[in-house]
């Protein structure tokens, strides 16, 4: 029995020790933002985080990761209420098959959660392991500078005492 | 709408000539037929001549109707209205992410003055939609679309007309706001108490009362894409988040190479792991179905170690491929020519450019689900055409067409023909392996990579000759290629299908004609040359398996084209962008040149600075479809070779803009992607098969290497046919990336990839030599 | 304590060649910087800034003296020593901040004695103690190169050297205890052209022994120990002088795929520091690479007469192997199981053979699980992802025994977590 804490519930799940995180996610906690794309941990489709860093649940062990913080999309707002992020991508448009977009949103919240004031230029490269292959890299990196800027101004005006 | 005219870049037929007298019965003039899929009570579409394939009037008066009402004349098969007003649209086109899903129902909430929420869009479904062929080709808005258009004034006009009826008022007292019908005394109805008695099962007329563009409120705005919302929080939104109740997970296991026998494997101890359901074995076909994906995963890697296969395949060797294929057997085709006066040739040049064989490279690798119970097989597919799908089924399962259903449920991007409906084979004869549970198939991505249909490689060759003025007279241009479409004629061309005990024989290759055109798409210049030859050496014979991706021969040729012109500007000691305007008197064409170049700030003084360069390319995809110019802006990195691209502007004309953002999407898309092919791509192999496998082995661009800008302008035309704009920018930007790096390393590359192993390094091929 | 005693002992070592040093070498002259920077005539030497540029790859001077993003040759990497940060310098041409006004001279005063145009003293990051055995025609060539540049105007990065280390008269002392200036001596023997060639290389541009030779406690290459193996950057370079001790013995023509591709058959692929290494010899003419080989195979023991007697391996912890093979499972066999696409369709070799995983010590094999091995742009690479985040240090000692046992048929190594848990504190931190 592997216990996974996910999006803040705890879950236990009678399955394979050698089971990807991924799989674990999909196939019994019936979550769709990680995906498969190649199982390798070379396109960051099925990236999540554990413990606040973003990993490729692909080749992540489930029962490597228990009792550590799972969070995925799901975890960082709902259509009806977006986070920043997933509000910036919509905003941007960030999309064409959108097969790679979860991924990629959970590669930069992970940097927007650590370093909110990296430049454009820090962004691409923490990209760097995300792939995507409809060509949307203009708008997700336009999403993402978007939803920094936002998370800044937030920050700035938090500081202010100013009320969102 | 009226149809296209004619127009002399665009051949209307094509004189072939055969190598072969067998190949002759293959060859029907202006249409292609489906011969091969004939079982008793299947339906044997007569197909348009398009890639598309979508099918053919059926009379004469249908005919005449716009777009796709064509083969689909009925307006209920377009539009349903309930008495709850609940409207319905439907498409035989499929959402591939282009964003079509909300450009028809922008459409059809436009005609039917509704606000787009208020509409049900259905997609490519075998029960539901109308045959709309393949979503291919740049058709979809062009075809359906303007069938949606239509069928939607033509229902928004008989809704009024029984409104009046019911509220005993002249037609012209109405008008739709709101949702529902108003008169100008006040009262009003909904559209499900106007539509009651109203019988929409008629044909349409092939004249509408379609909105004056003037008055759009909504066609032509940027409404945001019904589906993002859901992709960027994990809603259930493609055929891999699908969960059936019951639901098995399968995984095929693919042989070592093309052609491959297997000899034996222990089915039995895999079919002892946990979980593991059953094996499915039928001659060299394997696959394993288990409860749970991960058991899958395990099963297929247990089979893969187990299996024993007799070998056969010898591809041939990567370092000579060009000369291969210039030596296989050839149909000769003209794909355009035209002959006249002209002043004489001062100087000739020419050159030969080569692509190699490119990978769709879906991000997602292709799935489906397969269910039969009770003799009905139902199928949820990505791929592109579910029409031609179900036909292959029917003959691959012996069913009837009419007991198969298939269904669109997006996938990841496909760019073309990609193993989509190869899954779904998968999918449907495992399932009927294990018949009353729905089956799932995922592919693994190495299968992905070394069994999809790669576009094909290619060579071109281009000689042409000014006159002492630097204009052009005559244009000399060939190409070689493989066959550019090897979709579902019949059931032999599904992968699963050949590797049965008694396999299925794929349907030989078949030309898409001109003016659509396969390899030689794009292969008429629209320049006003007066004299030119175009033609395409057909190649029947393929070595690694190809079909359609992205743009077919329009890629390779405008890469062509637009390279050579820039050699013989240069050649004219004329700036590009004023060389091709000297030669273009197609008015949209030059709008859009004019515009990318003033949004660029192209400038023709522009000093040279050694690795900087500036590049220009335009192309009106097919001679038919959208306009594209585009500029590029590079450094060329010499001790490296590492290409910058620091800006792109392009221009596009897609006639009446549907939605411009959509537009833009997709033309930002195809001009990072073709970057990629461009400058990175290639699938490796060696006589044993192909070895590109992952993403290692096939590396496409990173974030490391996208654009630090790219702008996009559009050149709106209210009023004008939809043009199709998702492939207009692949042969443009290539041509353009190729005359930016002439200009900024002095070194014209005609070989793709061109940044690849490190070509443009500032002393490659000559450290090497030593 | 150990290494303290070693500090001090080298630092009252160090305080002495001081004194002796000083007044000998501290003060070099400067030499007059070039009235206006060196014109490129690169039309009538192009072919010698094409040998220099064909040493520049050879030696992989971009690579330290480019920083990530920065332009090449402009400088500004950080370098890590013992002994604190270096940051390389702008050998661009620029004339204010690089080496644009730098005569031939001065630029081959600083090759062969580690000393700057304006006379202050280089430290030995910068490997002029291979370089010094560069030919007068080689330098010459490279420095043709250099001025062919782009020159980028970019300032020196200020160093963050540790006292009294950044004293930098101190290094005439550590010069005239360890460099030997001027080329190679004539081998004692006949050697084939390759050999010499191979030895050129090795000894001079290539550098290799910078890495692959044990440093003694002033950070000099230890003279008896040459190829006998190093660290660097957290990585153990292996030594170059057991080639053919390893479970299949390296070839020459392995040998060669290895430095020129970057991956052998019956070893593996290049990682850590020495990925850049096989990037930029991956532009060298195969010849120079072959030569390179011939002279590295020459410094190998006679094979032995028959291969090592299989190790005995103890009975392993069966819940550590069961616990390893579940990780191995989920996040490794995907790749490297066999019958993996990577083995059977990429053609690359079994986990087994690899020198991290045969190695006696686990460092880089943790380095590895920890970096996986990054992607190159967007061209192709051996890439693996890391396991930073995914594996805890248990973890990693779990799978790395099932693979040390499974794969290499060896004993697992003992104390892996308490290792990566200290690799981890040593590596740079994100």
């Amino acid at each position: 029995m592997i216990t996974l804490s996910v999006n803040g519930v705890d879950h236990a799940l009678d399955i394979d020790p050698s089971m990807p995180l991924l799989y674990a996610l999909r196939n019994h906690l019936n979550l769709n933002g990680a995906k498969y794309g190649c199982g390798l941990g070379q396109c960051g489709a099925c990236t999540v985080h554990v413990d606040g860093k973003p990993v490729f649940s692909c080749v992540t062990p489930a029962s490597a990761v228990q009792g550590k913080p799972i969070r995925t999309i799901e975890g960082l707002g709902t259509p009806d209420r977006p986070s920043p992020l997933q509000h910036a991508f919509i905003d941007h448009q960030a999309a064409q098959c959108g097969y790679c977009i979860a991924g990629m949103i959970m590669r930069a919240q992970a940097l927007l959660d650590t370093r909110p004031t990296s430049t454009e230029a820090e962004i691409r490269d923490y990209l760097q392991p995300n792939l995507c292959r409809c060509g949307t890299h203009m708008r997700i990196i336009g999403a993402i500078v978007q939803a920094f800027g936002a998370v800044a101004k937030q920050h700035t005006d938090d500081t202010h005492g100013a009320h969102a | 709408m009226s149809r296209r005219e004619p127009d002399p870049h665009t051949p209307a037929a094509r004189a072939d000539t055969v190598d072969a007298p067998g190949r002759r019965r293959f060859l029907v003039a202006g249409s292609l037929t489906v011969g091969f899929s004939l079982l008793p009570g299947a339906h044997a579409y007569a197909q348009r001549a398009t890639e598309d394939a979508a099918p053919v009037a059926g009379s004469a008066a249908a005919g005449k109707l716009p777009g796709n009402l064509a083969s689909t004349p009925l307006l209920d098969a377009w539009i349903r209205i309930d008495a709850q007003s609940h409207i319905t649209v439907y498409t035989g086109k499929a959402e591939l992410g282009t964003g079509i899903q909300t450009a028809f129902t922008q459409i059809a909430a436009e005609e039917l003055q509704v606000a787009p929420a208020q509409i049900h869009l259905v997609t490519a479904d075998t029960g539901l939609t109308p045959n709309e062929g393949y979503t291919a080709g740049s058709h979809s808005t062009a075809d359906s679309g303007t069938a949606i258009l239509n069928a939607a004034a033509q229902v928004r006009e008989l809704l009024l007309e029984s409104a009046a009826g019911k509220l005993d008022v002249p037609t012209s007292a109405l008008s739709v706001r709101d949702g529902r019908i108003v008169s100008v005394d006040g009262r009003s109805l909904s559209f499900g108490d106007a539509v009651a008695g109203l019988d929409l099962h008629r044909d349409a007329k092939p004249v509408s009362p379609l909105i004056p563009p003037a008055q759009y409120r909504v066609l032509g705005t940027p409404v945001p894409r019904i589906d993002i919302p859901a992709k960027v929080s994990g809603g259930a939104s493609y055929v891999q988040d699908m969960r059936l109740p019951g639901m098995l997970h399968a995984r095929a296991v693919r042989p070592p190479s093309y052609g491959a026998t297997l000899i034996d494997v222990d089915s039995a101890a895999v079919e002892a792991m946990p979980g593991v359901v059953k094996v499915v074995r039928d001659g060299s076909y394997l696959a394993v179905v288990a409860r749970d994906e991960w058991q899958a995963i395990l099963a297929m890697r247990a089979l893969e170690r187990s299996a024993r296969w007799q070998t056969v395949a010898k591809l041939p060797t990567p370092d000579t491929i060009y000369d291969t294929l210039l030596a296989l057997p050839r149909r000769e085709i003209i794909a355009g020519s035209r002959h006249g006066d002209a002043a004489p040739a001062v100087q000739t040049l020419h050159a030969r450019y080569t692509k190699p064989y490119l990978s769709h490279g879906s991000i997602g690798p292709s799935c489906a689900i397969a269910h039969l119970d009770g003799g009905k097989m139902t199928v949820w597919t990505h791929a592109q055409g579910v029409f031609p799908l179900r036909g292959g089924l029917a003959e691959l399962l012996a069913m009837k067409p009419d007991d198969i259903r298939c269904i669109h449920v997006p996938g990841a991007g496909c760019y073309g023909h990609n193993p989509a409906d190869d899954a779904a084979a998968d999918a449907a004869l495992i399932a009927r392996a294990v018949p009353g549970a729905p089956v799932r198939v995922q592919w693994m991505r190495e299968q992905e990579h070394t069994w999809e249909p790669f576009g094909p490689a290619m060579i071109t060759d281009v000689k042409a000759s000014l006159d002492a003025s630097g204009r052009v007279v005559d244009w000399q241009y060939e190409i070689w290629s493989n066959s550019h479409n090897q979709r579902i004629d019949n059931a032999g061309r599904l992968l699963p299908a050949q590797y049965l005990a008694q396999p299925f024989t794929p349907a030989p290759p078949q030309p898409i004609p001109m003016p659509e055109g396969g390899g030689d798409r794009n292969s008429v210049p629209l320049y006003d040359f007066p004299n030119f030859d175009v033609r395409y050496h057909f190649l029947p014979d393929m070595p690694i398996r190809v079909s359609a991706q992205r743009g077919l021969g329009a890629f390779q040729n405008v890469f062509t084209i637009e390279s050579f012109i820039d050699e013989l500007a240069a050649a004219a000691h004329a700036d590009p962008v004023e060389f091709r305007l000297r030669h273009l008197s197609d008015r949209r064409g030059r709008d859009v040149i004019a515009l990318a170049a003033t949004k660029f700030g192209w400038n023709p003084a522009r000093p040279r600075v050694p690795g900087h360069g500036v590049g220009f390319a335009f192309a009106q995809y097919k001679n038919l479809m959208s306009y594209l110019a585009i500029a590029v802006e590079l450094r060329v990195v010499p001790e490296t070779g590492d290409v910058r691209i620091e800006r792109v502007v392009g221009a596009v004309d897609c006639g009446q803009i549907v939605n411009p953002d959509g537009v833009r999407n997709q033309i930002e898309g195809g001009i990072l992607q073709s970057a990629s092919w461009t400058l990175y791509e290639a699938v490796r192999y060696d006589e044993g098969g192909i070895r590109s496998f992952d993403w290692s082995s096939y590396p496409i661009m990173r974030f490391s290497q996208v654009p630090a800008k790219v702008d996009v302008h559009l050149i709106d035309r209210p009023g004008a046919p939809f043009l199709g704009a998702g492939e207009a920018s692949q042969g443009p930007t290539a041509a353009a990336i190729a005359n930016a790096i002439a200009a900024a390393t002095g070194r014209r590359v005609r070989d793709l990839p061109m940044a690849a192993g490190g070509r443009l390094r500032e002393f490659s091929g000559q450290a090497r030599n030593g | 304590m150990k290494r303290m005693r070693k500090f001090a002992v080298g630092f009252a070592a160090s305080i002495l060649a001081a004194a002796v040093g000083v007044i000998a070498y501290a003060w070099q002259p400067a030499i007059a910087a070039l009235p206006a920077p060196a014109a490129a005539r690169a039309d009538d030497q192009a072919s010698l800034v094409a040998r220099g540029a064909r040493l520049a790859e050879a030696g992989d001077c971009m690579y330290c003296h480019t920083a990530q993003h920065g332009e090449p040759f402009a400088g500004g990497l950080p370098i890590g020593t013992p002994f604190g940060t270096i940051y390389s310098t702008n050998i661009t041409p620029d004339p204010q901040t690089g080496i644009g006004r730098w005569s031939l001279a001065a630029f081959t005063r600083a090759l062969r004695e580690g000393v700057s145009r304006d006379g202050h003293l280089l430290y030995p990051a910068f490997p002029y103690p291979h370089f010094t055995k560069m030919s007068d025609e080689d330098i010459a060539a490279l420095y043709a190169y250099l001025q062919t540049r782009t020159p980028v105007d970019a300032p020196a990065h200020p160093d963050a050297l540790r006292f009294p280390l950044n004293f930098r008269p101190l290094m005439a002392g550590w010069n005239w205890l360890f460099l030997k200036k001027g080329p190679l001596a004539p081998p004692a023997d006949a050697q084939s052209a390759a050999w010499l060639r191979g030895r050129y290389l090795v000894e001079g541009p290539a550098h290799c022994a910078s890495c692959h030779t044990p440093m003694n406690a002033l950070g000099a290459e230890k003279s008896g120990s040459p190829f006998a193996g190093g660290r660097i950057d957290g990585w153990n370079a292996p030594p170059l002088n057991a080639l053919t001790r390893a479970p299949k013995p390296w070839t020459q023509a392995q040998l060669v795929a290895y430095l020129h591709t970057g991956i052998a058959s019956e070893h593996g692929a290049a990682a850590g520091p020495m990925l850049p290494v096989t990037q930029h010899l991956a532009n060298l003419p195969e010849s120079d690479v072959d030569a390179m080989a011939t002279y590295l195979m020459s410094l190998q023991p006679a094979a032995a007469a028959q291969p090592p007697a299989a190790v005995a391996v103890p009975p392993a912890d069966a819940a550590q192997l069961r616990a390893g093979a579940a990780l191995f499972t989920a996040s490794c066999a995907a790749c490297h199981a066999d019958g993996a696409p990577m083995r059977d369709i990429g053609g690359r070799p079994p986990l087994g053979l690899g020198s991290a995983l045969t190695a006696d010590s686990p460092r880089n094999a943790i380095q590895l699980v920890l970096h996986g091995n990054p992607w190159n742009g967007s061209a192709s690479a051996h890439y693996m992802p890391p396991f930073a985040d995914v594996f805890d240090d248990q973890q990693i000692a779990d799978v790395l025994a099932y693979a040390r046992v499974h794969y290499a048929q060896r004993p697992a190594w003992p104390d892996v977590a308490r290792r990566a848990a200290a690799i981890r504190k040593e590596n740079p931190q994100p």
